[in-house]
């Protein structure tokens, strides 16, 4: 198993430095520059497209999700059960999940060629074949960059995991790359708000406010001779560390209901789901929540059990609450993982790494609800119609919330293609 | 082999018969007539296996993976418990065997399944948190107990039949009465259960479980120390549970701390402990006195070990290994 990457990056450090908010001081009097939540909300109203993402670390089993192949020598021992669609079937470890497939579709057919954690998770997330000394935007990156309005006054992509443990292959961060750290993520752990910090009682709100002044004015002087992506995102830095102040209600997944609450359950990936819900209700362009772990090598069927047990759930109701609020027509989900597992089960009951034959899960916004792209062999050792990679899914779900992702960025000058030339969307999932 | 009643001598154990499967073996039982050994595999049939001769038939019935097994004392009915949650009776004598009595028991999975010694009433634990009581005859439930916080894993009735003990995947073992709801909670054994906080999840519970001929030592073997859940870093272990006071009287263990799982666990009137593990460190038999915490005698077995039963005589050790053979040991 890879390590968890240290993350050495420029873009990294000011992107932490920005979002973790263990430096934003004294700005909390700046109330006149806040956007109210009612701006908030017609600004969602105004037609934002949303992308959630739920990524489930370590490779979760196509087996025992949305592929299920019962009765075979690589089955396993869950059964598949009906869902809202006929004929398509899913594992029973999914019951409330199964409850909403006619609102989600899957594509059956990965094969991504590749059992590397720390490659999949890049490959997937940015939709490129990963190639040493190359550096491409995350999706969340992208969907910011392509879906947030410039004065958008939260920050347009958002990670939601754990606090990080020590041997876990999680990403922490998520390279905006050469769009520049303004799109990098912002992540939240445990459910709980950025870390606030008030201005300090001894600094006066006028103190504060010339202090900003000197702030500003050396900073339009540096401006004027050196302009860099770097610069423009250190000066954001600052005019969003005053917006997150002023919208730190829109992190607190306490203010939701008691019932809510209730309904997503006290597990941490059920506030995380709620936490997303509130989020996306405020119109963030990304969010992903992680779900980890998956790779199971040792007892796979047990801890599936367990981990889909907590998942599942939270997760069902998401896309529910998403659709009863009118929010899924306009947000695009995507279930995903850095690779499958073996259909092959192994000595101690595991399942190891597998990218040859996987599935992935897609809803909302332009997805075509209650379809199956691709087909497996009886067993699931191998892809028998339409073989999609990384790029496909990349290509699609930008599609799908209307981005045209065969166009090209503008960066500094030079263009740069949203997402691989040589991939395509899979058009006959998109309506 | 065949009931002579031969009491074995662990270091005179030979490998005499292996009969190969189509599926990786997950269980095994002896008939108590010592004729046949039902096995549970990959798939979702029992494989009756003729000691003889290794002619098999299959018991189609479960809609999962079988992995409890039980025995009338007679003799004559099989009880199996499947991950369908399914309760299966089964004779076990015939040409072509059909299921006499199929009992929708528990949500999830049935994991443990034990007869009572005068075999009027079969206990069955599983993933919905509960134990239940059948009629051994008619299969009526008797009694449901609920109590458990996690899935119960593993069910062992007293000598007299009297008290039930129940353990879950978070070691904790608890003890049930025939018309009292509330169980007596005798111990949380922490040597069975670990969070791995890097992977999150539970791991533990107990896997195998036995009885001593005292009656008041229960076995509970599983695995311990584990440092990666999720590879199964973690060393075999029988915890040994004095069922009156509560107290641990031994946590077995191996000599060089094998990695792996004790998948299965028997008490031998020889007077030892015999343990069946697998996993990292490969497939063992291990046998214990209980008065260490170490083996006294381990044997190499050619695959992980997933399923051990001792004939009714004790003179043959049926495993079901993960390469889909079924080996047959004795002294022969």
């Amino acid at each position: 198993m890879m390590r968890r990457r240290p993350c050495g990056s420029t873009e990294c450090g000011i992107g932490r430095r920005i979002f973790l908010g263990g430096s934003i001081l004294g700005v909390s009097g700046l109330g006149h520059l806040l956007t109210s939540r009612s701006a908030i909300a017609s600004q969602v109203k105004a037609g934002g497209r949303r992308v959630l993402n739920i990524f489930l670390h370590g490779g979760v089993s196509q087996l025992e999700t949305w592929d299920p192949k019962p009765g075979t020598d690589t089955g396993g021992p869950f059964r598949a059960i009906e869902t809202t669609v006929p004929g398509l079937r899913i594992s029973e470890l999914l019951p409330y999940t199964a409850r909403q497939m006619h609102r989600l579709s899957i594509v059956r057919s990965l094969d991504t060629r590749n059992g590397d954690h720390a490659r999949g998770v890049t490959e997937m997330t940015t939709g490129r074949s990963r190639m040493p000394g190359v550096e491409h935007p995350h999706l969340g990156a992208v969907a910011a960059r392509s879906l947030m309005a410039d004065d958008f006054p939260l920050p347009g992509h958002i990670l939601i995991r754990s606090s990080p443990g020590g041997r876990n292959v999680e990403s922490e961060f998520h390279s905006a790359a050469w769009l520049g750290p303004r799109y990098a993520s912002m992540a939240l752990y445990d459910a709980n708000p950025p870390k606030f910090e008030d201005r300090p009682g001894e600094i006066t709100e006028d103190a504060d406010a010339r202090r900003d002044g000197v702030r500003q004015r050396a900073n339009e002087r540096f401006r004027l001779r050196r302009r860099t992506a770097e610069t423009e995102a250190y000066d954001f830095s600052f005019s969003q560390a005053r917006e997150l102040l002023a919208n730190r209600h829109v992190f607190e997944v306490s203010r939701e209901s008691a019932a809510d609450q209730e309904r997503y359950g006290s597990s941490q990936f059920g506030r995380h789901c709620l936490l997303a819900r509130r989020l996306l209700e405020h119109g963030v362009p990304y969010v992903q929540v992680n779900h980890a772990d998956y790779d199971t090598h040792h007892e796979n069927f047990d801890f599936h059990i367990e981990q889909l047990g907590e998942f599942d759930q939270p997760f069902a109701q998401l896309v529910a609450d998403l659709a009863e609020r009118g929010l899924l027509s306009d947000t695009l989900i995507c279930v995903m993982s850095e690779f499958g597992r073996t259909p092959k089960i192994n000595r101690t009951y595991g399942r190891d790494h597998w990218g040859t034959a996987w599935s992935v899960l897609l809803g909302g916004a332009a997805i075509q609800p209650g379809a199956v792209i691709g087909r497996t062999n009886a067993n699931g050792t191998e892809v028998t119609d339409r073989v999609v990679d990384h790029g496909h899914i990349f290509h699609t779900i930008l599609r799908g919330v209307g981005v045209d992702s065969l166009g090209e960025f503008e960066v500094g000058g030079r263009t740069f293609p949203i997402a691989d030339p040589a991939r395509q969307a899979i058009a006959e999932l998109l309506s | 082999m065949s009931g002579g009643g031969v009491l074995l001598d662990p270091q005179q154990l030979k490998l005499l018969k292996e009969y190969r499967l189509e599926r990786p073996l997950t269980s095994c039982h002896w008939d108590v007539r010592s004729r046949y050994v039902f096995c549970g595999a990959e798939d979702y049939v029992i494989h009756r296996v003729a000691v003889a001769d290794g002619v098999v038939t299959k018991l189609v019935g479960h809609d999962s993976w079988v992995r409890a097994f039980g025995s009338s004392p007679d003799g004559e009915v099989l009880y199996s418990g499947g991950y369908d949650g399914r309760l299966m009776f089964w004779p076990v004598v015939g040409d072509v065997l059909m299921p006499m009595r199929v009992i929708e028991g528990h949500r999830g999975w049935i994991r443990g399944l034990a007869v009572s010694g005068d075999g009027r009433r079969v206990a069955t634990c599983g993933n919905d948190r509960l134990v239940k009581e059948w009629d051994g005859a008619t299969g009526q439930l008797l009694q449901e107990y609920s109590g458990h916080g996690a899935h119960v894993y593993n069910v062992q009735y007293s000598l007299d039949g009297a008290r039930l003990y129940s353990c879950d995947l978070k070691g904790v073992v608890h003890e049930w009465r025939a018309g009292v709801s509330q169980p007596r909670v005798v111990a949380t054994v922490s040597e069975l259960h670990g969070y791995d906080t890097t992977f999150r999840a539970d791991i533990g519970g107990a896997r195998s479980i036995a009885l001593h001929s005292d009656g008041r030592q229960l076995g509970l073997g599983g695995i311990t120390r584990v440092s990666n859940a999720f590879a199964g870093v973690g060393e075999i272990v029988v915890a040994v549970l004095d069922v009156m006071d509560g107290k641990l009287r031994q946590v077995l263990g191996s000599k060089d701390r094998t990695v792996g799982t004790t998948w299965g666990l028997s008490w031998h009137r020889g007077g030892y402990w015999i343990g069946l593990t697998g996993g990292g460190g490969g497939g063992w038999l291990y046998f214990w006195r209980g008065d260490a915490a170490d083996e006294f005698f381990r044997l190499k077995l050619p695959s992980d070990g997933r399923g051990v039963g001792v004939s009714t005589a004790g003179s043959g050790i049926a495993v079901a290994h993960a390469d889909g053979q079924l080996r047959l040991y004795g002294v022969g």
